[in-house]
């Protein structure tokens, strides 16, 4: 079972992660965006990192629901309300238990990422975040490194598409051959949770 | 608050100037009368180019007077951070509204409305319609 500490370790291995890929992902931005991802993404979960501190929330649900609303309201960035969206609805679909298994939080995730595909208007194949978030919601059904594969693999995956929703549309064919910032970023908030569920001891 | 009876019109854009601008063009063209409430909520709060969740809050209660308020947007994460907002729920005041519309003409023909007495139904309405005026 993975409780509040789990989901609060989740947060803040990304928040390092983040932090540590934050030129990879601004440089990725700076192809085909414009070239505030990672700096943006560090200060939302700088943020998070620091609300969960200050008062840590008790259940899984209100961890996620906590950073996502930091992230919305901190980012400054299209990535956001977006990341903002995909916590607190994978938080709400969680639920106020006090711990959930690891395949109520590969559910949830996936009404996470149906509300991102909601707000964005996206889909697969768009070249976003979604590209590499809906392959991991369902891989996680299976094992948590198996979403993250899934979520590394979606995220290479969006090199060659040419991007129809966010900035990088206005480029036409000329974003093909880039990969997608949101994906990249995508991918390690799941390679952030298979490294929780790894310091655990174990898989699911 | 605002007065009372008068729709309030929030514009979100990634600039703090873009916003600003628009904001005093809309008055501008609306004057004749006192004009309906109008903020600005552009950029980020240091001033760079962005959205700011706290600055729409902020600029929303300022022109928030009972009657509804008709938020404009620009772009990208203006558009998302709004919606993001409007389904968090308690973010803006009720009968905070997200109107369609192109940012600059929305603005004006919304603040044309609303300084004319309009409801949050026909400040949306008016500034929706500014999609339909072809320019060629």
């Amino acid at each position: 079972m993975l409780d509040a500490d789990f989901f609060h370790r989740w947060m803040t291995a990304t928040a390092a992660l983040v932090d540590r890929e934050a030129a990879h992902l601004t440089e990725l931005d700076s192809a085909i965006g414009d070239a505030d991802h990672g700096s943006n993404l560090q200060r939302g979960f700088a943020a998070v990192s620091a609300a969960l501190e200050k008062e840590p929330p008790q259940t899984p649900g209100a961890v996620l629901m906590l950073a996502g609303r930091q992230l919305i309201s901190t980012v400054g960035g299209a990535s956001g309300p977006l990341y903002g969206t995909l916590l607190r609805r994978t938080g709400k679909a969680l639920g106020d238990g006090a711990a959930v298994t690891p395949g109520e939080l590969a559910q949830a995730l996936g009404a996470g990422v149906a509300a991102v595909a909601q707000l964005g208007g996206a889909q697969a194949g768009d070249k976003t975040m979604l590209d590499a978030l809906l392959p991991a919601a369902e891989a996680l059904g299976t094992s948590f490194d198996a979403g993250r594969e899934a979520a590394r693999a979606g995220a290479v995956a969006t090199v060659p598409l040419q991007a129809r929703k966010g900035r990088a549309s206005y480029l036409g064919e000329r974003s093909i051959g880039h990969q997608d910032p949101g994906a990249a970023s995508s991918a390690l908030l799941i390679e952030a949770l298979a490294e929780t569920a790894a310091s655990d001891g174990g898989d699911a | 608050m605002s007065a009372d009876g008068q729709v309030g019109i929030v514009l979100v854009s990634h600039s703090g100037p873009v916003a600003e601008a628009v904001a005093e063009l809309a008055r501008g063209l609306a004057a004749g009368g006192a004009t309906a409430p109008v903020a600005a909520a552009g950029g980020t709060p240091a001033g760079g180019l962005g959205t700011s969740a706290e600055l729409i809050a902020r600029a929303a209660r300022e022109v928030d007077g009972g009657a509804g308020v008709a938020v404009l947007v620009d772009l990208g994460s203006a558009v998302l951070t709004v919606k993001a907002m409007l389904a968090e729920g308690d973010e803006l005041p009720d009968g905070a509204r997200l109107v369609d519309a192109p940012f600059v003409e929305g603005a004006v023909a919304a603040v044309v409305t609303a300084s004319a007495g309009g409801d949050l139904d026909a400040v949306a309405a008016a500034a929706s319609e500014a999609y339909d005026y072809r320019k060629v």
